[in-house]
């Protein structure tokens, strides 16, 4: 499999996968060209995992809930052609929405991917249950980045394994920022009030969207002292008429210019600026967010050998290589790293320099329970 | 007289048990969880407090907008819906009226999801600003506005106000409307005084369907309103789905359920006594 996917340089495939997605080859030719389609037809044959996974018996149909822009849908496909599960897809914009509605029950998922500050909170709340590794060998807890994997183990049990990490910056579409860089929370605060006025998106996410207004003070992304909320939270309220929409998918107002600002994930910042060039990706110097997400699997899965099968996938390096060129996150995993072109690992917006990351804090489980930062947030949606 | 009661019941049976089970007792769960409090990770914990109610104010802009919007909605299908429902009454032949009628019904086939989704891209820069732009009228914002959720209201509802009226006159006496005109009645004059105060009936429906309807609307102020433009549906929406405090969320759904309840007697009232009256007039 590896040397048959090898086959175009790690350049090629690149050139040829920007080639796809701009629309100016067909999808028949990138396949063939890429190798994948060969590949594709070697797996939908049974040659390889599926005769495996046909014996388990895992179903035909698997449902995952994850965030905007995370995931290539031809893999999913790769996946359905390979075993003949149907993925279902939901996409969230928020750890506080995946969370309500498996604390609801009946959520139907079989995987879903929490952040790291999230993992604590599903583990005591009972909602999560360890992981069989067994029934992920392509998990190889060696080969990832301790940094970004640890958040995933609660008393010694591994509970959830590493998808990619990032952090949390904002883009802005330069052509409309005139001579004055961009640089800090502050100038994205300050600014939306001024000439982004009606352009500037955030979050509809408690955790950032607080978090970076608590920076324009410079509290602590994490803070959830009553004091420094309540300055947030007139900061927030000060910008509400400034602001183009609240919402984490902002790629579909970003990309046509009706916004031209918006707090942004290091992915979406990655696919911005791949497709509009003049798009840029600032992390705060005053710092921000720094963040691993993770593959998990509740407790009442529907479809729990279908969950797993999935996660398998998804972490064969081969596909998280896939994957990780389609949406522009970094991986922890070395295996991973070592297919990614040079360009892509030396990109700056995946990999900030290190005094941008220095300042930056992994978000704090308290900030997912804590009454007063759900309110602020709900108050300033009503408001 | 026994025979007849018992039949009644077990007529009465499926409505009734279906609303006690998907109606009463939710209701019941509901106003008891609005005297609750937020658990500790979210949710609901066992408490009596009327902290909920007392904190109902920090969504007054959602009530307003809410108190604001729908009426405002309501009216702008009325004045869209009664003219087209008259011409297809009125004007139009027994062939074309078929596939008018259609027309109207064709949206429902497919989800408002996506119909409200492809408003998202007429309104936005790239859509009718843009055209707007080329015929030198300036390049307006529409999306995320009060205005692009009204527009997303009427195109959603718009068949739920046509129908009702439709059938009123569609009912209409026509020998009236030529004993008028026997009579000298300038055509004005006739719809004054037959065609629309008999329509009212089609009018009062059309309007109670869409008001209710739109009180509780969500899908739409949250996909043309980006998150800005906020009715109680989102309130509640984000009250149970984001921040998960089902207490505070329940005292919210009591009072939407209070000033629907109010605002729709005082409005059935005033129907009862400005049309009833005028039908009773017309009738003669």
């Amino acid at each position: 499999m590896t040397d048959r996917d090898d086959h175009i340089s790690r350049q090629r495939f690149m050139e040829e996968l920007r080639r796809y997605r701009k629309g100016s080859v067909s999808r028949r030719h990138f396949l063939g060209v890429t190798g994948l389609g060969l590949a594709t037809v070697a797996l939908g044959q049974g040659l390889g995992p599926r005769r495996a996974w046909a014996q388990e018996g895992i179903g035909d149909r698997v449902a995952i809930a994850t965030w905007p822009n995370y995931h290539d849908p031809a893999d999913f496909d790769a996946f359905t052609q390979a075993t003949g599960a149907y993925v279902d897809v939901s996409v969230f914009g928020s750890n506080e929405e995946m969370l309500a509605k498996l604390q609801a029950g009946g959520s139907g998922w079989d995987v879903f991917v929490p952040t790291n500050y999230t993992i604590t909170t599903y583990v005591s709340e009972d909602i999560i249950e360890p992981l069989d590794l067994a029934k992920i060998p392509n998990y190889d807890p060696a080969s990832f980045d301790p940094r970004f994997a640890e958040a995933g183990t609660v008393d010694g049990k591994v509970y959830a394994v590493s998808k990619n990490w990032g952090t949390t910056g904002y883009a802005v579409n330069t052509t409309h920022a005139g001579d004055r860089q961009m640089t800090t929370w502050k100038d994205f605060w300050d600014r939306t009030k001024e000439d982004f006025s009606g352009r500037t998106m955030v979050h509809d996410y408690q955790l950032t969207t607080i978090g970076n207004a608590l920076k324009y003070f410079g509290y602590s992304f994490n803070s959830v002292d009553p004091k420094e909320l309540a300055d947030a939270e007139k900061l927030l309220l000060e910008v509400k008429p400034h602001l183009f929409a609240i919402s984490s998918d902002y790629q579909p107002s970003m990309r046509p210019g009706d916004a031209w600002m918006s707090m942004c994930w290091t992915g979406d910042a990655s696919q911005l600026h791949r497709d509009i060039p003049e798009i840029a990706y600032v992390l705060g110097r005053e710092g921000g967010e720094i963040w691993s997400d993770f593959y998990a699997v509740p407790k009442d899965a529907p479809h729990r050998e279908a969950g797993y099968a999935l996660i398998n996938f998804l972490l064969d390096p081969q596909v998280n290589a896939r994957e990780a060129l389609f949406h522009g996150y970094p991986v922890a995993d070395k295996r991973v790293n070592a297919l990614l072109p040079p360009e892509v690992l030396n990109d700056p917006i995946l990999y900030p320099a290190a005094e941008l990351l220095a300042p930056l804090e992994f978000g704090a489980a308290v900030t997912l329970t804590d009454p007063n930062r759900a309110e602020l947030m709900a108050r300033f949606k009503s408001a | 007289m026994a025979r007849r009661r018992i039949g009644a019941t077990l007529l009465l049976a499926p409505a009734g048990l279906w609303l006690l089970a998907m109606l009463v007792l939710p209701l019941v769960v509901v106003l008891v969880f609005s005297f609750g409090e937020r658990g500790p990770a979210g949710g609901y914990a066992p408490a009596f407090t009327l902290a909920n109610f007392l904190n109902l104010g920090s969504r007054g802009a959602a009530f307003r907008n809410t108190l604001v919007l729908a009426p405002l909605g309501t009216l702008a299908c009325l004045l869209i819906a009664y003219p087209l429902a008259y011409v297809l009454a009125m004007r139009v032949g027994e062939r074309w009226r078929t596939v008018l009628l259609v027309l109207v019904i064709v949206p429902f086939w497919t989800s408002i999801l996506i119909r409200t989704y492809a408003w998202i891209f007429l309104l936005g820069g790239q859509g009718i600003p843009k055209l707007l732009g080329w015929l030198g009228l300036g390049q307006p914002m529409l999306i995320n506005t009060p205005f692009s959720v009204l527009v997303g209201i009427v195109y959603g509802y718009l068949p739920l106000m046509v129908f009702p009226i439709y059938v009123s006159l569609e009912r209409l006496d026509k020998r009236l409307l030529e004993a008028a005109d026997d009579l000298g009645a300038p055509p004005w004059r006739s719809f004054w005084q037959i065609t629309l105060p008999l329509s009212l009936p089609g009018v009062a429906t059309g309007c109670l369907l869409v008001f209710i309807l739109l009180m509780g609307e969500f899908l739409i102020p949250a996909m043309l309103g980006g998150g800005k433009v906020f009715f109680v549906g989102n309130a509640l929406v984000d009250l149970f789905l984001q921040s998960r405090n089902w207490a505070f969320g329940s005292a919210v759904a009591m009072a939407l359920v209070v000033v629907m309840l109010v605002t729709v007697t005082v409005y059935m009232r005033l129907m009862r006594r400005w049309g009833g009256g005028r039908d009773d007039v017309a009738l003669m």
